[in-house]
């Protein structure tokens, strides 16, 4: 008996040491970026609990030096943009799929499921190629119009049609006997009860745009057009080794959404673990 | 384009009574309601993909009209030293990071699926490097790789060891690659794991315990059949995303040092957008689509077997 609690002992100080040191591999490249981003340039590679001078200014130089608030803007607004009508013709897809009876439906259900095999690095050549004749290189359109109609769109299609299958026809049968148009079922009736999915989709979808690198990285050359991922990258290549301005710059970029995404994550993950993380 | 839209203008006009009965019928509203996004499949998906096929066949620059050029860019990747180290970086990379991201998502997962107290805390530190950007990631750990005084080689002097230049010793840039990539995504696999064990049915766990088994054997003979599904098929996914790897590549080594964290995306966004030869970038894009599809159809045939299974 005491030899068995000795070892439960053993294994409970084994379990915290090995998740301990595992979250302090996922946390310290966090908290080392914050701590630099208030230290002065000659001591980013000292080791100072609280920086010493404490430097906020390195923040104003960085919103000095590049137009960061229009970064911020452009990644916001895309995201808005993308999240919403992700939503919208998801949901819109999703319900007609699941609920709504017409030919061709499951064909065409698996002509859109088959394009999630299609990876957008494969097809940015023919699309950059597109844009360019549309003469939408270096404007946003792009990266607001592909994500929807593209992959994005057809993971929101995926999810709201799960969900809508799920609902019980009689509230469909008793809103038709009262005469409500189908789209006022989809919008009155059937969107308000798919809360919790467009909630999961919506986080979904914002934070896969927000971190978006490949396509802004190809379709936007002028500086006050790019979104964050592209422009740190590129704030990388100009200001080199100054990584107290890079922490502060990385520290804008992140903290922010990660504060948002807090108290957020159970939905987040919970929705994770129903999609399957695509 | 033109003959579809003649043909469905055909269809309803047979009769007046017909199409008067189609519009606004349920299936009128059906096709309504989906067109934006097959319209959307069309355009942004299944077409470019057929016509970077055309693109491979031809020597388009950025300008000047495109010549069709037949199986050129294919001979000449045949015969590309580069591509080739290319695609073994690419399957170098995969075989580091899938069965280090896979393992460690497992252990993570068994290990937080009790519910001890902190579990919560431990679960969102773990996923906090999912939601982050793989830019911002990606710089964080390029600072902490510094040769001379990064983070890392500080911590080893401190217990005596001379750090490498991580990031600029063909030998150990890929390697270091793969840690921080693995690190960034194990979060999302552990989260997939978690789900997956708390279907597992608990009356199998006491009837394997009257039977007397072991933690041990319950874990292989229990716990793993389960969850094999999920395992096999979050596998392939991690399999499919490391064939993509991109934005680690561009900010922390940029390929380098030499050729040696060159992977495939890399090397099709240098050839199109960097030397704009679009007909050669095209042929490897396409040679990274049937490499995904392969994966791809492995991942369906198994999850169609599976789901029957199930059932």
């Amino acid at each position: 008996m005491k030899n068995k609690k000795k070892s439960g002992i053993f294994t409970k100080l084994s379990f915290y040491g090995v998740l301990t040191f595992i979250s302090l591999i996922m946390i310290v490249p966090l908290l080392w970026m914050i701590n630099t981003s208030f230290k002065d340039s000659t001591k980013v590679f000292v080791f100072q609990f609280i920086p010493n001078p404490f430097k906020w200014e390195n923040y104003l130089q960085v919103l000095e030096s590049t137009p960061f608030h229009l970064f911020y803007f452009n990644s916001f607004y895309i995201a808005i943009l993308v999240t919403a009508g992700t939503i919208f013709l998801g949901s819109l897809a999703g319900y007609a799929f699941a609920k709504l009876t017409f030919k061709g439906s499951s064909f065409l259900f698996l002509c859109l499921l088959s394009t999630m095999m299609i990876p957008v690095e494969v097809i940015t050549i023919p699309l950059f190629l597109f844009m360019r004749d549309l003469g939408l290189i270096n404007t946003h359109v792009p990266l607001i119009a592909i994500p929807i109609l593209g992959p994005a769109g057809v993971f929101g299609v995926f999810v709201m049609r799960q969900f809508f299958l799920l609902v019980p026809k009689e509230l469909e049968e008793a809103a038709k006997l009262d005469g409500c148009s189908y789209f006022r079922i989809y919008w009155n009736i059937m969107l308000p009860l798919a809360k919790p999915a467009v909630a999961t989709l919506t986080i979904f979808t914002f934070l896969t745009s927000w971190n978006e690198f490949y396509e802004p990285l190809i379709y936007i050359n002028s500086k006050e057009l790019m979104t964050l991922p592209v422009a740190l990258a590129l704030f990388t290549d100009e200001v080199g080794t100054k990584w107290e301005l890079l922490m502060s710059a990385s520290v804008m970029a992140t903290v922010p959404l990660l504060i948002v995404f807090f108290f957020a994550q159970k939905q987040f993950i919970e929705g994770v673990a129903m999609t399957g993380g695509k | 384009m033109e003959s579809n839209v003649q043909t469905t203008k055909v269809l309803p006009t047979t009769g007046k009574k017909r199409r008067k009965k189609f519009i606004g019928s349920e299936a009128f509203y059906g096709y309504l309601f989906v067109s934006p996004m097959v319209i959307g499949f069309l355009l942004v998906m299944l077409f470019p993909l057929v016509y970077s096929i055309y693109i491979s066949l031809t020597d388009w620059q950025l300008l000047g009209d495109p010549n069709f050029i037949g199986s050129e860019n294919y001979q000449r990747l045949v015969n590309d030293p580069d591509f080739w180290v290319v695609l073994k970086n690419t399957i170098i990379f995969a075989a580091g990071l899938v069965p280090i991201n896979i393992l460690m998502a497992l252990l993570l997962a068994l290990l937080l699926q009790k519910s001890l107290p902190g579990i919560g805390l431990f679960r969102t530190a773990i996923f906090i490097p999912v939601m982050t950007s793989i830019v911002v990631w990606s710089i964080i750990w390029k600072y902490m790789f510094g040769t001379e005084e990064g983070f890392i080689n500080q911590i080893l002097a401190a217990v005596g060891i001379d750090g490498p230049a991580w990031l600029y010793d063909p030998d150990l840039a890929m390697g270091a690659v793969i840690v921080v990539s693995a690190l960034k995504n194990v979060g999302l696999n552990m989260v997939l794991f978690l789900a997956a064990l708390q279907q597992v049915d608990k009356n199998l766990y006491e009837a394997s315990y009257l039977d007397g088994a072991n933690r041990l054997k319950q874990f292989t003979n229990v716990t793993l059949p389960m969850i094999t599904p999920t395992v096999f098929l979050t596998l392939i996914l991690t399999v499919i995303g490391s064939m993509k790897v991109f934005g680690q590549i561009y900010v922390m080594t940029n390929g380098g040092p030499g050729n040696t964290t060159k992977v495939l995306v890399y090397y099709i966004w240098e050839n199109a957008f960097k030397l704009f030869d679009f007909g050669y970038a095209s042929a490897i894009a396409l040679v990274l689509f049937v490499i995904i599809l392969f994966f791809t159809i492995i991942q369906w045939s198994a999850r169609r077997r599976w789901v029957f299974h199930e059932e």
